[in-house]
């Protein structure tokens, strides 16, 4: 059973362009999803769906939601975790104005506030570039922070300020709130997310994606070309402030059941950034590795002392937590630049030719 | 609407007339703020001048610095010998980042090499809060003989009061572009430095060694950052609070230009002055702490008109 396509003739157009034209990844991508509908639930305690996949899927979303606008559009943005905010406050807004609607439903539809927002941070990405433009995306960082923090309609007017997750329910299961079980959740969460990266995967390898591809590679030879910057451009700020969004929504939904204005702050935009960069920009594949690997890198290093029998204080522990991550991320660019899904795809070359390389 | 209309077009200088001494007062701090915007500013664009590395640490460096200052003092170093160890210290750090960060990190695109220095950010503060403590400490001022305290003028028929180590700062951050302006001007290295600045490639061609320009560009950087945290430092405490100032100097950046040792001072001073009439005199209309994004605000507006900032390059784009 080799990696090949070899003897795979495809008769029209329609089978060449497939998502994957290659016989062995529609039996391993299937696998896959068997693996994450039915398998996973069957053997994870609650504490790997709860800590683990569930918090990993929806990073792998907002990752997939930066690297369209930062890897496919070129556009650098620092303002993730504001736009996560977005859908996750506008989600909380939708469910206490239409209590009765499906909660899904409403996580999708949150989306398009956030990606509302997004364009209107993103008119200056017209005549603003590069690192100029990632600084003016800070803007909206800080002022959605703020925003958050002092409009007390978004949250209510409760006094903590923060914002609970009521508990919603869909064919009397309870999706979120305190009572839902993480079995449920998680099946929501991947839905979702299988869903929506689907629809991406199919966005950037159209002529959508192109347009940003080519926007992304020198934007006036595109706009000589006959792409619409401002339309182009706004339209990548559009989806993946989307993502972004529906992401937040989730985090706040179906992962951490409530939250704060420090859930959405700058260090929440770094961290997507890191798993895009890390991942790989550009890649659908690279925002899932980079989430994984930028998510249960800092778990594994706080387990990691225990398990090999030191005592470390705990404030030591996250002290060398930072440490460990930041020379970890300077290693990692040094020794490929382009992402852990360059790896991936020099490994999946390496087993095209296998046995005979030359 | 009309009274709305009052409250943000007129009511604000009405109240700037009717009491100018706290006018002049509320200015004075934003200019002290923005003397220290500046500083912070100042030394991303060395960084970026002489090696086009966005250098997202700087803010960092800031806080990493007066930290080695304080904690080697809390160690029982004298405060002055202290002050020779961290100029040190950010001499090793200038080399170590050469050596191990950016020199294999060459020739790769710009977003890659700010990622390597937000990874660098990540481990400063984790070195830093593993080796003093990650509890706000407090600083050596006296033992550096800052001066503290205030003086008061009696002026436009009110009171206006200085403090003493407000107008240390200005003084130290004065004569410090002084001196970086001459190393510039008339030193040997300060010439090469211009020259990496203005072309990589003719600069190597004419025998300039990048890698000894860059690890000078990183120390003087440091030496910037070092000066900043005593400052801010004696303002308030030294903590990793500190680094949100860093995220101040961004908008000073854009606003002056990344390439641009002028526009950095310039900036600093129309954002610092900028958001502290702002949050003074319009903030209470929103329900206050606009600080945190009014700079960007500021920022952004001026770079709707200039691109590149005030006093930045032209960018001239070729298809």
């Amino acid at each position: 059973m080799f990696y090949r396509e070899v003897g795979q003739f495809k008769t029209n157009y329609r089978a060449d362009q497939s998502i994957f034209p290659i016989r062995q990844d529609r039996i391993a991508i299937g696998a896959l999803l068997i693996a994450a509908f039915i398998v996973a639930p069957l053997i994870m305690n609650d504490f790997w769906l709860n800590s683990i996949m569930i918090p990993f899927l929806i990073f792998a979303l907002a990752a997939i939601g930066l690297n369209i606008l930062t890897g496919y559009c070129g556009q650098i943005s620092l303002g993730t975790g504001g736009f996560m905010g977005v859908g996750a406050y506008a989600c909380y807004k939708l469910t206490t104005i239409f209590p009765d609607t499906n909660i899904i439903l409403l996580i999708l539809i949150s989306g398009i506030f956030s990606a509302g927002i997004g364009v209107i941070f993103g008119i200056p990405s017209l005549r603003i570039k590069g690192f100029y433009l990632a600084v003016a995306t800070l803007a909206s960082q800080f002022f959605l922070e703020w925003a958050f923090g002092r409009i007390a309609w978004l949250y209510n007017y409760n006094d903590s300020g923060a914002i609970e997750v009521p508990t919603r329910k869909i064919l009397e299961f309870a999706v979120t709130g305190p009572t839902a079980s993480p079995v449920v959740r998680y099946l929501v969460v991947l839905s979702i997310v299988v869903f929506l990266t689907w629809i991406a995967s199919n966005l950037v390898r159209g002529r959508i994606g192109r347009m940003w591809m080519a926007v992304r590679d020198h934007d006036i030879a595109a706009e000589l070309m006959g792409v619409h910057l401002l339309r182009t451009k706004l339209m990548a700020f559009a989806v993946s402030s989307y993502y972004c969004g529906v992401a937040g929504a989730l985090m706040v939904f179906l992962w951490l059941g409530a939250a704060e204005v420090e859930s959405f702050d700058i260090n929440q935009s770094f961290l997507i950034l890191f798993m895009v960069v890390i991942g790989g920009l550009g890649s659908l594949v690279g925002a899932f590795i980079g989430a994984a690997f930028i998510w249960i890198l800092p778990i594994f290093l706080r387990a990691a002392p225990g398990v090999f029998g030191f005592e470390i204080g705990a404030a030591t522990v996250e002290h060398l937590n930072f440490i460990v991550v930041g020379a970890l991320i300077i290693i990692f660019l040094i020794a490929e630049p382009n992402g852990l899904a360059r790896l991936w795809q020099t490994a999946k070359q390496k087993l095209r030719v296998w046995p005979f390389p030359y | 609407m009309g009274e709305f209309a009052y409250m943000v077009l007129i009511d604000p200088f009405v109240q700037m007339f009717e009491l100018p001494d706290f006018f002049v007062q509320v200015i004075w701090e934003g200019f002290v703020g923005g003397v220290l915007y500046s500083l912070i500013a100042l030394g991303f664009v060395l960084i970026f001048k002489a090696s086009g590395v966005f250098n997202f640490a700087q803010g960092i460096m800031v806080v990493f610095a007066a930290l080695t200052l304080v904690g080697l003092n809390a160690m029982g170093v004298q405060a002055h010998l202290a002050l020779v160890l961290t100029v040190v210290v950010m001499l090793v750090l200038a080399f170590s980042v050469e050596r191990l960060v950016l020199r294999p990190l060459v020739n790769q695109p710009d977003i890659i090499l700010f990622m390597a220095t937000i990874g660098l950010t990540y481990f400063l503060i984790g070195f830093g809060e593993l080796l003093f403590g990650g509890e706000p400490k407090i600083m050596i001022s006296d033992q550096l003989g800052l001066p503290s305290g205030a003086v008061d003028f009696d002026i436009l028929g009110g009171l206006v009061s200085l403090q003493k180590i407000d107008i240390a700062a200005i003084f130290i951050a004065g004569a410090m572009v002084a001196v970086l302006a001459v190393f510039f001007d008339k030193t040997r290295i300060g010439r090469a430095l211009r020259a990496v600045a203005d072309d990589h490639q003719a600069a190597l061609s004419v025998g300039i060694s990048l890698s000894t320009i860059w690890v000078v560009v990183w120390f003087t950087a440091g030496i910037v950052a070092l000066t900043t945290g005593i400052m801010w430092g004696a303002r308030s405490d030294v903590s990793f609070a500190l680094q949100i100032v860093a995220f101040k100097a961004l908008p000073v950046l854009i606003l002056g230009g990344f390439t641009s040792i002028p526009g950095a001072i310039v900036g600093g001073l129309i954002i610092g002055i900028g958001e502290k009439i702002g949050e003074v005199y319009w903030g209470p209309l929103v329900g206050g702490s606009i600080e945190s994004w009014l700079a960007y605000f500021i920022a952004l507006i001026f770079l709707m008109f200039r691109p590149q900032g005030l006093f930045g390059e032209k960018i001239i784009e070729r298809v």
